[in-house]
């Protein structure tokens, strides 16, 4: 199973990308995986504050729904509007393509506390 | 048991493959102290004598009046072929169609009536049916407070009292305000006052539900209602009577964003309550906000054209206490029926029926009128309306007597209202006779002069 | 249709040897159907209603009136008959063979029953007519009132509830209307096992609770020291179904009646499983102060391919005046009618428009009638004993993850099959149809992983059970020998496997395209 180093994640199967006082979400290749096929994002609204584990948004597959958690603080500044026509790049890119919001972290410095790294992660899903 | 097969050979065996002497031993886990005794119940009845129970029951119902009864469920002329193929095992022994590869039949028909609720409502969402009229309304108002995020309903007293009466029921609670337009002396909902009402900026509206044509079959000013609505970022749910949009203008037409309605006059029998078949339809933008199931048109693994029930994680079984509705079982016999019914009737059959029954409710106007029973209101009208009768609750028990079912006294939802409890609301459907217009008006003149008398 | 199509061999009849990778699904018919749209030919007319005179619409003013008539198909009877019996032929049902779909009770619909139903009498009255024409069907009502408080113990009955789920959101609104009637606001939250329908948390939300998720214990019943510890002054009601959704009766129900009334709570019980424990368990006798029946499922009502079904529901003395309006009513000289509006100031009011879903019920009026008091003891044991038979038929090829006695259905796994070859219970479920079969419930309860819910019923000779029970069999060997064609299967429906992800992502709803009438700002 795909787990990127160089990324946070957390115990929901999400993963965070800190980039400066930026950080980049998505769903892991794992949740993607656990999910099946994607057919319906819902996306966070620009602008809107969120504290850790706070649910923004929800992903649908054709027999599941699961909610999306806040991996740090921080306000919503860039969402992915590719996944409205095409939710399935949640699937074949959960990386890249299948990124989901973009939040200025309210403490950078602070974001990676109570998150695991690619190796704890692996470790979670027995990767 | 009348319908089971088990031979007292066949118990014997599953009680020897299970190690037990008696079938008790499977019932152990009940505690003793809540252990029923056995039940104290009529029967069993064999077949024939079942048979006679219920003729005699069916008798006991009187269904030989003249009758101009509708209020919301309508007597209309339903072609043989509707029963005979609502009648089919394959179609009301089946379930839910979970299975689409042996479903087919099912998820095509829902397909079909999707469809063609879609054209004759001018939306392009179409739930696979609800509960009934009130409900698909009370529906219809959730859905608005979901998609607004705003917590107001406003509902035209035009709205049929049961269907305003269950959205009560729905929306009881701290959470939300409804609150209704009045209408005007014409038995048009009050532009004036909706626009005041929609102009309260501390309370933002979430919905205003309008019926076309309304309980006292009067036609209302849909566009002119749907743009008040719109300015004030309030959606606009039409309470429609299917039959009538073969010829009334359809709801997308004029802008709406649901329609809600009472699917019966579809080809369904009056039933005395049922089962009926909720109408609920709404614009793309609102599809994911619709309860219920959904039907689309897929391909199989070898790119043959298929159905499926889709969007289904909106649904109770999948997103439990976050789906936006409770429902599961609908009606999708009741949709079967009307989706066989508009196939055999056809647009043209259609549109006959309701300019038709316009044209049997005129002369019923006319035959009233010159019997001394003028219309109440002033607004244009399809195939029902109210007339103003001098102690109408008595007047219709007369006329019973005379074999006329002469509508719906108002007094029965409007006791304190000084107009509506001295009038019928009275309809005609293609299905009225001449002859039975002519009696009711000369029924009428004889208990008049009674009742002075 | 252009679509390549299999079609039934001569010879491949019912009955032929199962387990050959091609044996063709016996109960469903092969031809898929073009729809209404593409048999539509413009001038196709028919002859139902006479014409309209001229000038019916007058008066009516031309802003009201549609401008282009509705595009509705226009099609020959001949033709639009054959297209829905063709379409008929396509669907698995009770009328042509085994449907061991575990909640869902599909058992056999009586002919008598659908009779009754059509009489004139019943289906020709109107809701609003007067009482005095409806003595009959008032009558009837009134009994089967009666005979639903009888098997559940309870003192009153509502018959208005359209299925099901809406009987138990009537039932909640009545809890919550007696909360207020006490002056207790603060009682904000619904507690349901893990194991419940997802109906019970979604009718919690409707009425505006919060749900409180219970987990199981390791018997498949509540764990009472976790129900213990979420109990308090914020226990609105804990709704119950029992059986379970496992199947198993649940045998602390007394110890979990009076932890919840002791913390102020109500009790409600989803009576969705009814079937098997009629006279033999009554919800009233052991405290609940509320309960839905699914006639659809206990009485055999048709399912109608999704519905129409009926939910009545049955109240204790508290419950009494909170009953959904109207009522039907027995006068001195013994005649009936219907409570007026207002006339019971308490009533939560309405869920639906009139009494209820009449047609429906006179289908359960007769079922219960058929079989008396004896005869509906017989349904559950006959229900309970063939469940039992599979389950012990089945243990050892399967996983049976609570092994022990069960009521009308058991839940089986295919976690082994999966740990041993990969073959899933989608395939299993999708290679019964093979065989001629409808899979049972799949993927529930949540809590079972790999699950399998399997409800033969009361009406199924011994000799389908066995039968069943050989192709689930001959399919667990399959797996081990040819996991791909269980994964590809089935092979002898009209079609395969679907493509739901497309579906859903691309909805196609209607033959029209989508003309995508825009929201109105909002803010």
């Amino acid at each position: 199973m795909d787990v990127r180093d160089g990324l946070l994640y957390t115990d929901e199967h999400e993963w965070l990308r800190v980039e400066g006082d930026t950080g980049t979400m998505g769903i892991t290749a794992y949740a993607a995986d656990e999910l099946g096929d994607v057919v319906f994002v819902e996306l966070p609204a620009i602008g809107r504050a969120l504290q850790r584990a706070e649910t923004l948004g929800v992903v649908e597959s054709v027999k599941a729904v699961s909610d999306l958690f806040a991996p740090a603080d921080g306000e919503v500044i860039e969402v992915n509007e590719a996944l409205v026509g095409k939710p399935e790049l949640l699937n074949s890119d959960p990386y890249g393509e299948g990124w989901i919001a973009r939040v200025r972290l309210a403490n950078p410095a602070a974001a990676a506390e109570g998150l695991k790294d690619a190796a704890a992660y692996r470790a979670l899903i027995g990767a | 048991m009348p319908y089971g097969p088990h031979t007292p050979d066949d118990r014997a065996r599953m009680r020897a493959a299970l190690g037990i002497a008696s079938i008790d031993e499977l019932f152990e886990d009940i505690p003793l102290a809540v252990r029923a005794p056995g039940l104290d119940l009529p029967g069993p009845l064999t077949e024939l004598e079942l048979s006679f129970r219920l003729r005699a029951l069916a008798g006991r119902n009187r269904i030989d009046l003249a009758s101009f009864l509708g209020a919301g469920v309508y007597r209309h002329y339903v072609p043989a072929a509707v029963d005979q193929i609502a009648s089919r095992g394959e179609f009301y022994t089946a379930y839910t169609p979970y299975q689409p590869e042996i479903s087919q039949g099912t998820l095509q028909t829902i397909y079909e009536y999707q469809s063609m609720l879609a054209e004759l409502t001018a939306l392009d969402a179409v739930s696979a049916s609800h509960y009934d009229g009130a409900t698909a309304t009370a529906e219809a108002a959730l859905m608005c407070l979901r998609a607004t995020g705003r917590a107001r309903i406003l509902v035209s007293a035009g709205v049929h009292p049961e269907y305003l009466a269950t959205t009560r029921t729905y929306l009881d609670g701290s959470r939300f305000a409804l609150e209704t337009v009045p209408l005007r002396a014409d038995g048009t909902t009050d532009l004036a006052a909706l626009e005041r009402l929609l102009a309260d900026a501390s309370a933002p509206v979430a919905g205003v539900l309008v019926a076309q044509p309304n309980v006292f079959g009067i036609l209302e000013p849909m566009a002119e209602a749907t743009r008040l609505a719109h300015a004030a970022g309030a959606l606009l749910v039409a309470v429609v009577e299917p039959v009538s949009l073969a010829v009334l203008a359809p709801p997308g037409a004029y802008g709406a964003d649901i329609a809600a309605g009472e699917g019966q006059p579809l080809g369904l029998p009056l039933g005395y309550g049922g089962p009926y078949l909720g109408i609920l339809a709404a614009t793309s933008a609102l599809m994911r906000q619709l309860p219920g199931r959904l039907v689309g048109r897929t391909t199989d693994a070898d790119g043959r054209r298929a159905f499926v029930m889709t969007l289904r994680a909106r649904e109770q079984d999948i997103r439990r206490e976050r789906a936006a509705s409770n429902i599961c079982t609908n009606q999708a016999l009741c949709a079967l029926a009307a989706t066989v019914y508009l196939a055999t009737i056809g647009p043209h059959g259609l549109r006959d029926a309701a300019a038709l029954g316009a044209a049997r409710a005129r002369e019923l106007e006319r035959a009233l009128a010159a019997a001394g029973a003028p219309r109440v209101h002033a607004g244009p009208y399809l195939n029902e309306f109210a007339v103003h009768v001098s102690d109408a609750p008595r007047v219709h028990a007369a006329l019973l007597e005379r074999g006329i079912l002469a509508g719906l006294p108002l007094a029965t939802w409007f006791p304190d209202d000084p107009v509506l409890r001295d009038a019928l609301l009275v309809c005609a459907t293609e299905v009225t006779q001449t002859a039975e217009i002519e009696a009711f008006a000369a029924a009428l003149r004889d208990v008049r002069t009674e009742v002075v008398a | 249709m252009s679509e390549h199509i299999d079609v039934v061999a001569p010879g491949d009849a019912p009955g032929a040897p199962f387990g050959a990778a091609d044996a063709l699904c016996p109960a469903v018919g092969a031809a898929l159907q073009p729809t209404l749209d593409e048999l539509s030919r413009p001038g196709r007319r028919t002859a139902r209603v006479p014409h309209p005179p001229a000038g019916a619409l007058d008066g009516i003013p031309a802003e009201q009136l549609r401008s282009l008539p509705p595009a509705l198909p226009e099609v020959a009877e001949p033709d639009a008959v054959r297209h829905f019996v063709n379409l008929s032929h396509l669907n698995y049902a009770v009328d042509t063979g085994f449907y061991p779909l575990g909640s869902c009770t599909m058992k056999w619909n009586p002919k008598i029953n659908e009779w009754a139903a059509r009489l004139a009498g019943f289906a020709d009255l109107h809701p609003l007519a007067p009482d005095a024409l409806a003595q009959g069907t008032l009558e009837l009502l009134w009994d089967l009132e009666r005979w639903l408080c009888e098997v559940s113990g309870m003192r009153a009955v509502t018959l208005q509830p359209a299925a099901g789920a809406q009987g138990e959101l009537t039932g909640i609104l009545m809890v919550r209307a007696w909360h207020r009637s006490r002056g207790d606001s603060a009682r904000s939250e619904i507690i349901v096992p893990d194991s419940s329908h997802g109906t019970n948390p979604a009718t919690a939300s409707m009425a505006g609770y919060r749900t409180i998720t219970v987990k199981s214990d390791a018997r498949g019943g509540v764990d009472l020291d976790a129900l213990r510890a979420v109990l308090g002054p914020r226990t609105a009601a804990i709704m119950l179904t029992n059986p379970s959704t496992l199947g198993l009766f649940e045998d602390q129900v007394c110890e979990i009646v009076d932890a919840v009334h002791a913390a102020g709570g109500l009790a409600y019980m989803d009576g969705a499983n009814m079937n098997a424990v009629l006279g033999k368990f009554r919800p009233g006798d052991a405290g609940f102060d509320v309960m839905h029946f699914n006639v659809h499922k206990t009485f055999s009502t048709p399912h109608g391919g999704g519905g129409p079904g009926a939910g009545p529901v049955a109240v204790g003395e508290k419950l009494l005046p909170f009953l959904p309006s109207p009522r039907v009513l027995r006068e001195q000289d013994g005649s009936f009618r219907l409570e007026r509006p207002g006339e019971r100031p308490t009533s939560i009011g309405r869920v639906r428009s009139h009494v209820g879903s009449t047609g429906v019920l006179v289908r359960a009026y007769a079922y219960l009638l058929a079989h008396g008091a004896a005869g509906l003891e017989e349904v559950s044991e006959d229900a309970v004993l063939a469940a039992n038979y599979l389950r012990h038929r089945l243990r050892g090829t399967y996983e049976i993850p609570y092994d022990r006695v069960c009521k009308h259905e058991f839940v089986a796994s295919a976690s082994n099959l999966k740990r041993e070859t990969g073959v899933r219970t989608l395939d299993v479920a999708k290679r019964l149809i093979d065989h001629g079969h409808h899979p049972p419930t799949i993927y529930f309860p949540l809590i079972v992983e790999e699950a399998l819910l399997i409800e033969p019923t009361e009406t199924e000779s011994l000799e389908t059970l066995d039968d069943f029970a050989g192709a689930l069999e001959a399919i667990a060997a399959e797996a081990h020998e040819d996991p791909e064609a269980l994964h590809s299967a089935p092979h002898s429906a009209p079609v395969r496997r679907l493509d739901e992800a497309t579906a859903a992502r691309q909805p196609d709803l209607h033959w029209r395209p989508m003309t995508g009438a825009q929201m109105p700002c909002l803010d």
